[in-house]
């Protein structure tokens, strides 16, 4: 292929281009978009790589799914067998793990960002019916997403013969209606074929059996916006960015005790320090108690992690954070002060999980029921020493138990809690209330 | 609690004719009546009907049909989800299933607003205890509640509502107020007393 590469552009001078255009005025237009080289990957793509270099040029840039797993993009879309009939991309913007708000705001203020990586993502895989899930609360997003594609398809980006190469693609968003459940891809399926929204059993596969029983890749917003810079300015460009094999730019959905939440578009591999700086500091000048790297799925690191080093030195890319015994998740960071009482903490998470969890699977089901019981009478007071064995018992017989993620996601905060911060749960079972020093929330 | 709101405009029948609109006080059927069909107006109907080529398979228009039955009448009696599973040819059980799984229908009234305080980590860490609290006192109704004049109904979500950067945050409808604090939400009230709440979509 005789596409030109530009030359690798060192980290240091990171300028954001995934967020760049968030929070300005007009942004979600396509005239806006194509002014700032808009659907320059999406006709190269079409126009000068077979669908295969697509793939490959997806794998070299490095890029990792943004959604959680943090597998590599371009290897997923290469599990689609190539045979004959339909095959479909979904994008996933049912965003809903607590702590990140990444993907509504691209979806707000910069939705053709998104619907190029859809479009790419089709064009790779060789689907012509694609699909953006979007979660059902995200009202102004729905309806930005809604105008691109017609705009898209007026100017004949989408459509049956797109750049004269008789390439053929649709893309229909599906609005959700309030389920945490559907942001796990196989509920996500079952969710657009009209059924409950329960996950499935796998194998096989989606990369095989999809939706409609067919070959379906899944990949979540975040991760599509990439997309379109990989084919735009080439892999080698893209995997300079952060520190492979941890690479490109993340948008960190930054929340809790830091003086301005918010997301800042920074490259992998950015310490939780330098996180927390961008944030404006922590807020009122607290002190560091324990930090979510991931969403709520994701296990508690405490101030001093596990290796005796500052928690604010912790390296906030895939790799780095499950070293550290947890996980980056959905960069969802969520950083707590020494206020903020962990039990507390965890009441909060497991009385979403409780209310989240679909009911398909017998583990998920009742242990998420049981831990809020139990969570509840810890805070209330009402708990014994037993009652912690009870937590640890039940929470380590949850995990691997259901067929998705969702019931160890609601033991993985207990059981780091427990491990890290007992005595805040110690507190509410011998005085009733939160540790000294603690802020009831 | 608000009676049924706009169904009482008009009943059309099942073939599609419009009847003549009953007088307003005669059509709040109680529900104690046989079940009423064709609670949908023409316009919904159409909509609905339209659905059925927007996915592959027609099963996938549910949850699109729901949303629209429910923005006409303002929740989805057990007769609404009957008529547009009727609409789409599809079984009424597998539709009032849909129903009755998703936080975003409602199989009871509700206000013309619906008012969803996050109250998960990030925003409680922000005080959203605190503005739950200041609606309960100004709106005069707990969480779960709905204003007698039937504008208003509170609810606490612990779902988070991906505005962490917003923190503290609520939605009403699908319309999002973020960083919060006692000027506004009594500012919010007050638009939510009058029904001047502007709605981005």
């Amino acid at each position: 292929m005789t596409a030109t590469v530009e030359a690798p552009m060192p980290a240091k001078t990171f300028e954001p281009f995934l967020t760049a255009s968030v929070g300005r005025e007009g942004a979600w237009t396509l005239e806006d978009y194509r002014s700032r080289g808009g659907y320059t990957g999406w006709q190269r793509a079409v126009t000068e790589l077979a669908p295969a270099d697509v793939t490959d040029w997806v794998k070299r840039s490095g890029l990792r799914g943004r959604g959680g797993a943090g597998f590599s993009t371009g290897t997923k879309w290469s599990f689609v067998p190539n045979i004959p009939g339909p095959k479909y991309v979904c994008c996933n913007a049912d965003e809903s793990e607590p702590g990140t708000f990444n993907n509504r705001a691209i979806l707000e203020w910069d939705p053709h960002i998104v619907l190029e990586g859809v479009m790419i993502a089709s064009y790779a895989i060789g689907a012509t019916h694609s699909f953006i899930y979007c979660r059902g609360e995200f009202g102004l997003p729905a309806k930005r997403l809604d105008a691109a594609i017609r705009e898209a398809e007026a100017a004949g980006l989408l459509g049956t013969d797109i750049f004269g190469k008789g390439v053929e693609l649709k893309i229909t968003v599906y609005r959700g209606a309030g389920a945490y459940i559907c942001g796990e891809e196989t509920a996500l399926l079952e969710s657009l074929e009209g059924n409950r929204p329960m996950p499935r059993s796998r194998p096989p596969f989606p990369a095989v059996v999809g939706l409609y029983g067919r070959p379906t890749v899944i990949n979540n917003a975040e991760t599509l916006a990439n997309v379109p810079f990989v084919l735009k300015n080439g892999p080698e460009w893209y995997a300079a960015i952060g520190t492979m094999p941890n690479s490109g730019p993340k948008i960190y959905s930054l929340s809790g005790s830091v003086n301005h939440p918010g997301n800042y578009e920074l490259p992998l591999g950015v310490t939780l320090g330098e996180l927390v700086a961008h944030g404006g500091g922590m807020r009122e000048g607290r002190r560091l108690k324990a930090v979510i790297p991931g969403g709520s799925s994701a296990a508690i690191l405490p101030a001093t992690l596990a290796d005796g080093k500052d928690a604010m030195g912790l390296v906030m890319d895939f790799d780095a954070c499950r070293a550290a015994g947890s996980m980056l998740g959905s960069g969802a960071v969520m950083v707590l002060d020494e206020t903020v009482c962990m039990a507390c903490v965890v009441a909060r998470f497991t009385e979403f999980y409780q209310h989240e969890s679909c009911g398909k699977c017998t583990p998920c089901r009742e242990g998420t029921s049981w831990l809020l019981k139990i969570m509840r009478r810890v805070i209330a007071g009402n708990a014994t020493e037993h009652d912690l064995f009870l937590l640890t018992d039940l929470a380590s017989h949850i995990p691997g138990r259901s067929l998705c993620l969702l019931g160890d996601s609601a033991a993985t905060p207990v059981m780091s809690a427990l491990k890290h911060f007992r005595a805040d749960f110690e507190s509410h079972i011998t005085t009733g209330r939160c540790p000294d020093g603690c802020i009831p929330f | 609690m608000k009676p049924f709101p706009t169904s009482a405009s008009a009943f059309p029948q099942r073939d599609g004719a419009t009847e003549q609109a009953p007088d307003a006080a005669a059509s709040v059927e109680p529900a104690a009546a046989e079940p009423v069909r064709g609670v949908l107006s023409v316009e919904t109907r159409t909509a609905i009907l339209a659905l059925k080529t927007k996915y592959p398979r027609v099963q996938s228009a549910i949850l699109d049909a729901l949303r629209l039955a429910q923005g006409e009448i303002g929740y989805l009696p057990s007769d609404a989800s009957a008529e547009v599973a009727a609409l789409l040819g599809v079984s009424p059980h597998h539709v009032h299933s849909l129903a009755t799984f998703y936080a975003m229908f409602f199989t009871e009234p509700v206000g013309k607003y619906v008012v969803e305080v996050c109250d998960n980590l990030s925003c409680a860490l922000w005080g959203s205890q605190r503005i739950l609290a200041q609606l309960e006192r100004e709106l005069g109704v707990a969480p779960g509640e709905t204003t007698p004049d039937g504008m208003v109904t509170l609810l606490r979500t612990i779902e988070c509502l991906a505005a962490c950067g917003g923190a503290p945050a609520l939605r009403v409808n699908t319309t999002y107020f973020e960083k919060l604090n006692d000027e506004s939400v009594s500012a919010l009230v007050a638009d939510l007393r009058a029904g001047t709440i502007r709605e981005t979509s």
